[in-house]
């Protein structure tokens, strides 16, 4: 560590190597201007963006360690004295960048509904039962290899007034952080063969199909637990960075 | 290789039951000596404020450093421990966000040029599918915002939303215009 002429703090090398992280692809993320999702058409910029390069504030973020977790955290059906209505479930999976590399402790939140289709949040007027005995949040931090896991319930599907009978598909939040301010990510997860996701707005919104298939969970029969529950994984990519030549070659 | 990515979807009227944390506003502990509040208003294209905005914050610590292995300046000496870097404020009722935090330093550009000192946003709110980037810069840094790299390609007529304004002592004000007159500038990271 060296310190410059003008009192800045420059590496030893008085180079700045700093990892670049690849762009999404158009099509990749929905467009903010979205017509279908009503909500969209007074919050979306309407000049246009400004390129920001990615320097030191945009490669690194915040690393939120395990100081905020419990393992009660990702068990959604024991935080209470007792169990919740609904179907129970697993929902597991890798978080890792598009170049394949796991992204290891970093936070995981989500929020859904409860089995009856009803958030516990004060704005929420559903006329569906609350469930004492579930709040549907959670959190965890992803594993060495990038690996998240939790128990919950199956959420509802639940009214959402953005058009005539228009009803939300069953999804549950995730929230994410990867490792640097690029990375960060908050998107929703969908329940393969859901009959609401063609109507879905939301869903819908992205427009590259295959991109759209990577936010729909599969069902996993091979980590459906018997007499316990089902198991659905969901795994999430966040931005990679660009291969250098220095980096050994990975799957 | 490069896989597709999860696209980003919104994070709808209810994130308040799960990302809110009591001390996410506070990058550093309230009465940290040198802490500065920066507050504002985030206002949609009818200028009508969004209650059910969430704003997060990233930043340097004084010295311009991140406790981070892609900063390559190396670890940050142990003193800085009780800054935490991040902030996350939902907004209120009327708009209203606010962070307490310390000024960041300066940031070497890697080309010779220096950053202004800035924090880096992310907004998020219902109607959002992605989050909007933006970023905050100080009133009593004209000279060093003059030759900020980023600042300087931003068309000049549009620089002073970026740009946070006094509003007494410790206290900076930043308002978050999507749309409209003023409209704050966003970026594509």
């Amino acid at each position: 560590m060296t310190v410059s002429e003008q009192g800045l703090i420059v590496p030893d090398s008085g180079k700045l190597d700093l990892p670049e992280y690849m762009k999404p692809q158009p099509g990749n993320h929905p467009p903010l201007d979205s017509p279908a999702y009503k909500s969209t058409a007074l919050r979306h910029p309407k000049q246009p963006l400004v390129l920001l390069p990615q320097r030191l504030t945009e490669v690194t973020g915040p690393l939120l360690g395990d100081g905020l977790i419990t393992m009660a955290d990702a068990d959604l059906t024991t935080q209470h004295a007792g169990e919740p209505q609904g179907q129970r479930i697993i929902v597991f999976g890798q978080v890792r960048d598009s170049g394949g590399r796991p992204v290891p402790d970093t936070l995981v939140e989500i929020w859904q509904t409860n089995a009856a289709g009803r958030y516990r949040h004060s704005r929420e007027h559903h006329p569906a039962p609350l469930d004492p005995n579930f709040d549907g949040i959670g959190r965890a931090i992803t594993d060495q290899g990038g690996r998240y896991r939790f128990i919950t319930i199956q959420p509802g599907s639940y009214p959402w007034g953005n058009h005539y009978n228009a009803w939300r598909p069953a999804h549950i939040h995730f929230s994410l952080f990867g490792r640097a301010f690029t990375q960060r990510l908050v998107t929703q997860m969908y329940f393969p063969g859901d009959p609401l996701l063609p109507y879905d707005p939301i869903y819908n919104s992205v427009t590259d199909e295959a991109a759209k298939l990577r936010m729909i969970a599969e069902f996993s029969m091979d980590d459906t637990q018997p007499e316990w529950a089902l198991a659905y994984r969901f795994d999430i990519v966040l931005r990679g960075r660009n291969q250098t030549i220095f980096e050994e070659p990975h799957e | 290789m490069s896989e597709l990515l999860t696209p980003s979807q919104t994070v709808g009227p209810y994130f308040s039951m799960r990302l809110p944390w009591p001390e996410g506003p506070y990058v550093v502990p309230e009465g940290t000596p040198g802490a500065i509040t920066i507050y504002g208003r985030l206002l949609d294209g009818a200028g009508e404020p969004i209650p059910d905005g969430l704003i997060e914050t990233w930043q340097a610590d004084p010295a311009g450093r991140f406790a981070h292995p892609a900063d390559p300046r190396g670890p940050v000496p142990d003193g800085d421990l009780g800054f935490r870097g991040f902030g996350r404020a939902p907004t209120g009722h009327d708009g209203t966000w606010k962070i307490v935090t310390l000024k960041p330093g300066p940031l070497p550009f890697g080309d010779g040029r220096t950053e202004a000192p800035h924090l880096d946003v992310s907004v998020f709110s219902r109607g959002m599918l992605d989050r909007s980037v933006t970023r905050i810069y100080f009133p009593d840094e004209a000279a060093a915002n003059e030759a900020d790299p980023v600042l300087s390609v931003v068309p000049a007529d549009r620089r002073a939303t970026l740009v946070a304004v006094p509003a007494g002592e410790n206290l900076l004000r930043f308002d978050i215009r999507m749309q409209g007159e003023n409209e704050t500038v966003f970026f594509d990271l």
